[in-house]
């Protein structure tokens, strides 16, 4: 199939139609509501459901429920949209239940405003709503990358049963770039959905519920839970580095768009002969650990800059994964401020400037 | 060319972010990487609309670039915002039929092509901006005149009259801006 050019909106949307999503919510909010619109137009034309509930509380519940039935479902939205159905989404992990949630994240807190940010890494990466439960997140830095973590999303969702969140900055969402969708898509071979609610005719009733009273009970569900996210740390674990070599001083991580906007100033670096490399974590639940640690500790590494849309969400777990074994530097601009390849390049440049704490030069005895 | 980027500005409506899209079509017709990006934060009514496309042979890092290697400006407040960002050897086109200045730096090429003028004596005056894309490319050579007809005629070409108002303007554009580069080179070289 030849490259088109598509909005990532779209592109998203029509990467989940042929990942076989069948059922489609949402509530419409800028900078994601593309995603809606192409929907509208296209779930139809395959025999799916397209449908646009009173709010994003009714998006979420609707979403339980339709997961419910063993059917690809899967909603989007942008970040205040995504707050409002965190109760819902805590009830699916509960349930164990698949579906996919796109937040094309704009700036906060509060209503905030529609231009790109990265501030809910710790709402999708933490638990945005109460209990023990995670989702897999993905975030996808092109509109091809946006794709293949889509469809990818409903098979990790089915694998799981477990919500999976795709996040990307408003520019994902509103960007054109070249994709392809692949031909004659294949998916791993996975177990029947023998949990299913398709109507009880001839068989026990599936019951579905995240309400155990039973204390014992309730703390298996969650180890059930807690041994997936396991599972994931084992086998969902996606990256990618950007010209890290062993003369590197300075490690740059960043992930989603952010991380190309650096990938423009490690190459104009590179041009003024200043070599820097870039870790780009593409999983941000489960986080490539070893992987970042392994980077991060190569002998001439002597900082981290971690750079982000946000005031300082994923810097976090830098350094709990780092554990003081590099000093970590931070930087960012958020509310829908972008930092531009400029402003990175000046701070990667004050970090060399600056003298190393990292390796204290050995006084020469006398 | 390792890569090149212009941003396209004016007020909703010129048919801003249809000619970028026309040139990122073209751009991956001639199989090179593209990045459009548009504006699409708050605006004040009258303010620009703008999008910006690159367009390279390798990998594109940042789709957003706050100094494009060229700016089409297609009205005042697209003029004040731009032409000060254009990098220095870059190139300003300028849509002299609504913008009645010109700019003071030197070290960029300005290219003043009356665009609605054009189009309207071409017979619709909504093709503007095809005007200002012949001349882009006229100026830039980054994609080639030949590919973007082709592209006009698959994108635009549903309505026989129509097609052939846009192609008329763009080659309009083009042989403009052709004439208005090599005026500038002679006079470089005196």
């Amino acid at each position: 199939m030849p490259k088109i050019l598509m909005k990532g909106n779209e592109a998203i949307a029509e990467a989940a139609l042929r990942a076989g999503a069948t059922n489609y919510f949402c509530y419409p909010i800028t900078p994601q509501t593309e995603v809606a619109e192409y929907l509208a137009r296209r779930m139809p034309e395959v025999g799916g459901v397209f449908l646009q509930a009173e709010s994003e509380v009714a998006v979420g519940n609707i979403l339980f429920g339709a997961a419910a039935t063993g059917k690809r479902v899967f909603t989007s939205s942008s970040s205040p949209g995504i707050s409002l159905m965190q109760e819902a989404i805590s009830y699916i992990a509960g349930a164990q239940l698949p579906c996919v949630i796109v937040n094309i994240m704009r700036g906060g807190p509060g209503l905030g405003g529609i231009l790109p940010a990265q501030s809910d890494y710790f709402q999708a990466v933490k638990g945005g709503g109460h209990g023990d439960y995670r989702l897999l997140v993905l975030a996808p830095s092109s509109i091809q990358e946006a794709v293949d973590l889509t469809m990818l999303s409903f098979y990790l969702a089915d694998k799981y049963r477990n919500p999976v969140m795709v996040i990307g900055d408003g520019m994902i969402g509103q960007m054109m770039e070249p994709v392809e969708f692949p031909e004659n898509y294949k998916e791993p071979p996975l177990p029947p959905k023998d949990w299913a609610c398709t109507g009880a005719k001839d068989r026990e009733p599936h019951i579905i519920k995240s309400l155990f009273l039973d204390p014992i009970a309730l703390e298996e569900n969650s180890l059930i839970l807690h041994r997936k996210y396991e599972q994931m740390k084992t086998e969902e674990v996606r990256c990618e580095l950007y010209k890290t070599s062993p003369k590197n001083k300075i490690l740059i991580v960043s992930y989603g768009t952010m991380a190309r906007i650096c990938q423009t100033a490690i190459d104009e670096l590179e041009a003024e002969g200043i070599s820097v490399g870039l870790f780009r974590p593409i999983s941000l639940f489960p986080y490539p650990e070893k992987e970042l640690y392994t980077e991060v500790v190569r002998k001439n590494i002597e900082k981290v800059l971690v750079i982000e849309m946000s005031i300082g969400q994923m810097v976090e777990d830098v350094e709990r994964i780092v554990k003081g074994a590099r000093p970590i530097q931070f930087f960012g601009r958020t509310g829908g401020v972008v930092p531009s390849p400029e402003e990175a390049k000046e701070q990667i440049k004050l970090l060399l400037k600056k003298e190393t704490i990292a390796k204290p030069r050995k006084k020469k005895k006398a | 060319m390792a890569q090149f980027e212009v941003t396209l500005a004016g007020f909703g409506g010129q048919g801003i972010m249809t000619a970028g899209q026309l040139l990122a079509y073209t751009g991956i017709e001639e199989k090179k990487q593209v990045v459009w990006l548009p504006s699409y934060g708050p605006e004040m009514r009258g303010g620009t609309a703008y999008c910006t496309v690159v367009i390279s042979d390798t990998r594109i890092g940042s789709p957003i670039i706050n100094n494009p290697t060229a700016a089409c400006v297609f009205n005042r407040p697209s003029f004040d915002k731009f032409s000060p960002r254009v990098k220095p050897g870059g190139l300003l086109l300028v849509n002299s039929s609504l913008i009645d200045v010109t700019t003071d730096r030197t070290d960029i090429t300005e290219l003043l092509i009356p665009a609605n003028k054009i189009a309207l004596d071409a017979g619709n005056a909504r093709v503007a901006n095809i005007v200002i894309l012949g001349a882009f490319i006229g100026a830039s050579k980054i994609v080639s005149y030949e590919k973007t007809v082709e592209v006009i005629r698959s994108k635009l070409g549903r309505k026989k009259e129509m097609l052939d108002i846009n192609l008329n303007v763009l080659e309009k554009g083009f042989k403009l801006a052709l004439d208005i580069m090599k005026k500038a080179g002679k006079k470089e070289k005196a």
